[in-house]
């Protein structure tokens, strides 16, 4: 991604008065309802510290939990898969798919699968997976892509949904009634969950000790998947794992507090082995495919690893200044929103996503909502360090990718003026001048895109305490 | 260096610099609440997420199901044999079936069963326990009591025994022992299946059951 890019699509982004309005109204509602269920604010931070610790604690023993998931879950029949790229990840789904000569797939939502871009992979090979959250299912019949974490449609207000469904879903009148337009899915998604043969899903948190997978939701749309298909496929980021059934309670509370402002979801959903003997449903097999994607990258930094920490509740999104005025999609990236600032410029590279990491005010909104305590501001402005890096052992992708001649060349002439005193005074002297004469071209330019032409004063600060003297002393 | 995708992944985080944490020390259990007020915020937070609670005594469960039941009329309720709520449902519909939905136990494989499971209207299961600071019962599927039941059917009701109400979550894995024997599938269940995902409007049954009914047994 370009920087022009990213600067067209935020243009496009803020030009659009429907897009500002939806997103205004559901941010500012996601707030209040966090707000309500962390209203304790002693007990939230307590909560907070708790969480961090817990992540922290996990992610310090990383590779040995892992190795103890991957031992637990092939102790209960589940199969382990370990892929480093969503290519690897996309083939072993396909895979166990087409050995089960499965072309009905039904998915859960799952931001890892959006990340291998599971769904246009399938497509390419004649399988039809099949959204079924809600928001996932509106976006689909669309051909859009989440704008959002935790609500993947909300970029779209009711009067659009209702078209996009009488337009796409075979047979469905026009209904501004979400109730009826609720109805419409659930009858066309119950047929598509009774025919599935494999159904896929994401991991909230996989536990290492006794190889169980959670997942939260409030549809019912994950159990189905996970549940009635013969064959369940899991995918993982590496970073999802925890050590024990106990570490869950607070981590739960954090996530659905955080998400949806909810003290717990409709359902949460501990699965910890295929179906067993005697018993009449669930799958006959379990996948689970651990990704890597660059995390193990972004690992071997201890400060940038606190970016795995996170448990994509989306809240940072929810109270982002940035987001709730562009959405999701001028980002350009399947993570959106502070985490994807973050995020994204990791696993891309800072040449195809570091401009990511520059459209933030470091307002600081974001870490002091993050339920894991991840430092984001901290790490934004680390990663635009990282985009002009020249020390060689920097671990993060595409490090000084924004090098160039001219700043090179502006900051040593900074440097230059005010190492020796006579030109700075002469220099100053002539801005003070002349500079509101500058003309706009160049780099000025650019700079000033964003940014207010900059003023000279007629004397320097320095020059006016010479001749004027301290009084404020 | 090895040569599965495992290895060279396990391997790269190896090499990574790092301390061990420890786990954060487990906060010390706090008293546990009196049971009445355990059961009355259970029932509030139940009933705030649209689930409809009943808290009656043990010996008068199944008249009151009765009452729910034909208020409804609906004709087929999905139950589990060899549970003993079901075994007691079957007696009490052998007794006294009228105006009452056809008891249908889950036949088969689901492979072989899922026209009926998908046709049929309602279905009882015991709920395992409930935790009531959030607000959710506690399901532990298996051979007797399939998974599906509590979420296919349009109305679900779960019998639980209020003797099973614990404090949080985390008390109910520990005193139920849930690291040591965690069974197939386990559910915490809050309401009927829900969304927010057109305009946050609140909609209910949108792929699970549209009603969630909890008797409570004291």
């Amino acid at each position: 991604m370009t920087a022009d890019r990213f600067e067209t699509d935020v243009d496009r982004a803020l030009a659009d008065a429907q897009l500002r309005k939806n997103f205004a109204f559901a941010m500012g509602s996601f707030i209040l309802k966090r707000k309500a269920v962390f209203s304790d604010a002693a007990e939230t931070e307590r909560l907070r510290t708790l969480g961090n610790a817990i992540k922290q604690s996990a992610l310090s023993r990383l590779p040995e939990l892992l190795e103890q998931l991957e031992a637990s879950c092939t102790r209960n029949g589940i199969r382990v898969h370990w892929a480093e790229t969503p290519a690897v990840a996309n083939r072993i789904v396909l895979e166990v798919i087409e050995s089960h000569a499965g072309t009905r797939v039904v998915k859960g939502k799952s931001m890892v699968s959006e990340e291998m871009h599971l769904n246009a992979f399938l497509a390419t090979h004649g399988i039809e997976a099949i959204e079924t959250d809600l928001g996932e299912f509106i976006i689909q019949l669309n051909g859009e892509t989440p704008s959002h974490i935790i609500v993947p449609a909300i970029h779209k207000n009711k009067a659009q949904i209702s078209k996009i469904f009488h337009e796409k879903v075979p047979g469905a009148p026009y209904t501004e009634d979400v109730a009826e337009l609720t109805a419409i899915a659930r009858r066309t998604l119950r047929r598509r969950f009774q025919e599935a043969t494999v159904g896929v899903s994401g991991v909230n948190f996989a536990v290492a000790e006794t190889g169980t997978l959670c997942l939260v939701e409030n549809e019912g749309n994950g159990r189905m998947c996970t549940t009635l298909p013969s064959v369940h496929i899991a995918v993982m980021g590496l970073e999802k794992v925890v050590e024990t059934l106990e570490d869950l309670p607070p981590l739960l509370r954090l996530l659905t507090g955080s998400a949806t402002g909810q003290l717990v979801t409709t359902y949460v959903n501990l699965i910890t082995s295929p179906r067993r003997e005697g018993e009449k449903d669930g799958p006959q097999e379990v996948h689970l495919v651990i990704l890597d994607n660059g995390r193990s990258r972004i690992y071997a930094d201890p400060e940038l690893r606190q970016t795995l920490q996170c448990v994509r509740c989306g809240t940072c999104l929810n109270h982002c200044p940035v987001y709730t005025r562009i959405g999701g999609h001028a980002y350009g990236f399947v993570y959106p929103g502070p985490i994807g600032k973050i995020l994204n410029p990791q696993v891309e590279g800072l040449d195809k996503a570091g401009p990511l990491a520059t459209a933030s005010s470091l307002c600081g909104a974001c870490e002091e909502v993050c339920p894991v305590k991840i430092p984001i501001p901290a790490l934004l402005r680390r990663l635009r360090n990282e985009s002009y890096s020249t020390a060689p052992d920097s671990a993060v992708l595409g490090h000084g990718c924004r090098q160039n001649l001219t700043e090179r060349l502006a900051w040593k002439g900074w440097a230059f003026l005010n190492t020796h005193p006579r030109l700075n005074r002469w220099v100053t002297a002539l801005l003070g001048a002349f500079g509101e004469y500058l003309p706009p071209a160049g780099p000025l330019e650019r700079w000033m895109r964003y940014r207010t032409e900059p003023m000279f004063a007629p004397k320097s600060l320095h020059r006016r305490i010479k001749e004027e003297g301290l009084t404020d002393e | 260096m090895s040569d599965t995708a495992r290895d060279r992944i396990l391997d790269r985080l190896r090499r990574a610099p790092r301390s061990e944490l420890p786990r954060p020390a487990a906060a010390a259990a706090a008293a546990a609440p009196q049971r009445a007020a355990m059961l009355a915020r259970l029932k509030s937070l139940l009933e705030a997420m649209r689930a409809e609670v009943h808290v009656v005594p043990a010996a008068d469960w199944l008249p009151r199901l009765k009452e729910i039941l034909r208020a409804r009329s609906i004709k087929t309720l999905l139950y589990a044999p060899d549970t003993g709520v079901g075994a007691e449902l079957s007696a009490a519909w052998e007794a006294d079936a009228s105006g009452l939905p056809d008891l249908v136990p889950y036949g088969g494989p689901v492979e072989t069963f899922k026209d009926q499971l998908f046709a049929v209207d309602a279905a009882v299961t015991t709920a395992a326990g409930a935790v009531a600071d959030t607000g959710a019962i506690i399901l532990r599927p298996g051979p007797h009591e399939p998974r599906l039941m509590s979420l296919v059917p349009s109305i679900h009701i779960a019998v639980l025994p209020s003797a099973a109400i614990f404090p949080s979550l985390g008390d109910a894995m520990r005193e139920g022992r849930w690291s040591a024997d965690m069974p197939t599938n386990l559910l915490l269940i809050s309401g009927p299946s829900k969304t927010a995902d057109i305009e946050l409007t609140l909609a209910f049954g949108v792929h699970g059951p549209k009603e969630l009914i909890v008797l409570i047994l004291e």
